[in-house]
């Protein structure tokens, strides 16, 4: 690791989306960190506010959400002014890759022109430097240059994601946050797309926020993954002490429900349902699901703590077997 | 296989489904030639009562087009289809009303296969209503609340008067479910039942499928997941390009994978264990569209180990590996084929997650 502090430092986080039904906490309280070229698993099932979270981070939630929190780029907090902190940083520092990006690209307009349009917005290329910047990146991300004038649909799917990552980086961003961008890709492509990923964050140094609900993808590209649950943090660590050491019961069942090719184990599936987030959550949100609640649990929600050298977890079990070893 | 004394419940054989492209106006005009998608072009297999078999493959491969044909909601081009030992390929669709309801499909979205105005009770009736089943409406109701019993939503009572958008994923999957097994038919053919569901509810699904094979039922289940195939089907075959390449025992398959397509696809499945380093064997592009199909064997061009031969030659399935397994490769039982499956990528066996 740097002695340099974290790129990206997110710091108690909380988004709020106004419904016609009423309030919904969609991201409760959501704090990590990242470092240069390190590549960080958001993981959770639909609706536990990890899209939401990394939104947030670079100010494009809908004018219905309410944000509260700090997101430091290099110990600046970018959300300290609204937008006009974090415009200048969007796409230029910290990139996104949309989720089903590959199918965002005007059909009407060549993709080289439209990868180039970010350079442009930023003030960082245009013209002639914009082209050479655009052949550039092409390479990077393993499409012929020769492809810049054509139109998305001539690329395949594969393709077009590699196109969609490339406009990505158009700006040389430090962080890149990628919101399931393998998910609707078929597996050969799927794992093309994710060597691409680890490739460009290790020559580039570049810091990736990998969001997906797939933990076998998680497991085989990041070095570290954070897990979240009803909008919160359940577990934060390495990804071999997730699954061989997990501090919080959610981890452990999400990767015993997951299929794996090279295990016997029968699967498990994780009876009940999320609570409802327009509701306020009384002790832990994930108690009614756990298979190891006891007395604090449906009253008291448990802090998330550091239980072991860089890793953290929001469980009372972890109270208990810090007791036992004092 | 040969303990089975009755015909299969399923037999395909040489199965082919085309779709035409369209030309256009200037295309007829300009005397283009007429082009075809070749979603199914030759598949035989066959299936058993209280058997599941996967149908794997990356998308564009036939494999839903397969299923759809078997049912005949597809209208095949050529190939025979025999349900229960009798021919169903050229049944008009009033002979094959009868068998509709002994054969029945489970869909990929259950957000989007049931109708958001119907009750649960409104939806699993439906098929009785259809084909006349089930008597008087106290007949039927008692019908609706066994199958929902059997789809795992119990007590029924529960369930019976709530709308789609009061229920969770995998409960409306199982009421997709408990609206196919209401007719109790013998065959079901899900195509990716778990795919559009949460991974922590997936498991549900596939055991409720596996306990209605265990009763009886044969289960045709379509999916791009291997991981889940080698998990719940007894048997495996694997697609690429409206062909199975790959066909056999699910344990076999993904263990000594014997077709080099196969052998890719289980090297690039990730694995939830972050210590089992998989290395993934990429193959170079992407599956070709199904109008040009490449000539000899369609997978020459993206193979690692092609060799002159297979340009010409269009290997057809034949004995490879385990018992029961085949192989659509000339390589198969070659040397080439042995040293490259020395220490396939099926050889690295995980622990399970630890606890806490």
């Amino acid at each position: 690791m740097s002695t340099r502090g974290p790129v990206l430092r997110v710091e108690d986080l909380h988004v709020w989306f106004d419904l016609p039904g009423g309030e919904l906490h969609a991201v409760q309280g959501v704090s990590f960190e990242l470092h240069a070229g390190e590549r960080l698993g958001l993981v959770g099932e639909s609706g536990c506010g990890k899209t939401t979270s990394i939104l947030a981070c670079i100010g494009l939630l809908p004018p219905n959400a309410s944000v509260a929190g700090r997101v430091y780029l290099n110990d600046r907090d970018i959300l300290e002014g609204g937008e006009s902190t974090v415009a200048p940083h969007r796409w230029k520092d910290v990139a996104m890759v949309f989720q089903g990006a590959m199918n965002a690209f005007n059909p009407v307009k060549r993709i080289g022109d439209q990868i180039a349009e970010p350079m442009e917005l930023h003030r960082t290329a245009k013209g002639r430097a914009a082209r050479t910047r655009v052949v550039e990146l092409f390479e990077m991300v393993g499409i012929a240059p020769e492809r810049v004038d054509r139109y998305p649909h001539e690329f395949s799917g594969g393709m077009r994601q590699r196109a969609a990552i490339a406009m990505a980086l158009a700006c040389n961003p430090q962080v890149l946050l990628a919101d399931e961008p393998t998910t609707a890709l078929d597996v050969m492509v799927q794992a093309q797309i994710l060597e691409l990923l680890v490739q460009l964050s290790e020559e580039l140094g570049l810091a990736l926020v990998l969001v997906t609900h797939d933990l076998p993808v998680v497991a085989q590209t990041c070095s570290r993954a954070a897990v979240m649950y009803a909008g919160r943090m359940v577990e934060d660590g390495a990804t071999t002490d997730l699954y061989h050491d997990p501090k919080h019961p959610y981890t452990r069942l999400l990767f015993s429900a997951t299929p794996d090719l090279y295990a016997q184990e029968h699967i498990v599936s994780i009876p009940g349902v999320p609570p409802r987030l327009d509701r306020d959550i009384v002790g832990c949100p994930f108690q009614p699901r756990c298979d190891r609640a006891f007395a604090p649990c449906p009253t008291i929600a448990p802090p998330f703590v550091t239980v072991a050298p860089r890793h953290a977890a929001a469980c009372h079990l972890n109270d208990v077997a810090l007791e036992r070893t004092q | 296989m040969s303990s089975d004394a009755g015909a299969p419940l399923l037999e395909v054989e040489d199965l082919v489904t085309r779709y035409p492209v369209s030309r256009g106006l200037m295309g007829i005009i300009a005397g283009r030639p007429r082009l075809n998608v070749h979603a199914a072009d030759g598949i035989s297999f066959s299936l058993r009562s209280g058997e599941m078999l996967a149908i794997v493959g990356e998308s564009g491969c036939g494999k839903t087009t397969t299923a759809q044909t078997v049912m005949r909601m597809i209208e095949p081009d050529g190939g025979r289809i025999r349900f229960r030992g009798s021919d169903i390929t050229t049944l008009s669709h009033r002979q094959m009303r009868p068998l509709r309801r002994q054969m029945q499909l489970i869909y990929q979205d259950p957000y989007e296969s049931l109708d958001p105005r119907f009750r649960v009770r409104d939806t699993v009736e439906e098929p009785l209503i259809i084909h006349g089943e089930g008597g008087t409406k106290d007949g039927r109701d008692k019908l609706v609340r066994e199958a929902l019993e059997r789809a795992g939503l119990s007590p029924p009572e529960l369930y019976v008067e709530r709308y789609p958008h009061e229920l969770s994923g995998g409960q409306r999957q199982r009421v997709a479910i408990a609206a196919s097994l209401v007719l109790n038919p013998s065959l079901l053919v899900a195509d990716e039942p778990v795919s559009m569901l949460d991974v922590s509810v997936r498991a549900g699904i596939l055991d409720l499928l596996a306990g209605l094979r265990r009763a009886g039922l044969g289960i045709l289940m379509i999916t791009h997941d291997l991981s889940t195939a080698a998990h719940y089907a007894d048997r495996i075959a694997v697609m690429y390009l409206g062909r199975i390449v790959e066909i056999g025992s699910a344990k076999e398959v993904v263990r000594r994978p014997q077709h080099p397509y196969t052998r890719a696809l289980v090297s690039v499945a990730p694995s939830r264990d972050p210590r089992t380093g998989s290395r993934p064997q990429l193959l170079k592009g992407e599956t070709p569209n199904a109008v040009h199909i490449p000539p000899g064997c369609r997978f020459h061009p993206r193979c690692p180990q092609a060799i002159e031969e297979c340009k010409s030659v269009d290997p057809q399935l034949r004995p490879a590996g385990g018992e029961g397994q085949e192989a659509a490769c000339i390589l198969v039982g070659r040397n080439e084929h042995l040293d490259a499956n020395g220490g396939g990528p099926g050889a690295p066996t995980a622990t399970g997650p630890g606890r806490i």
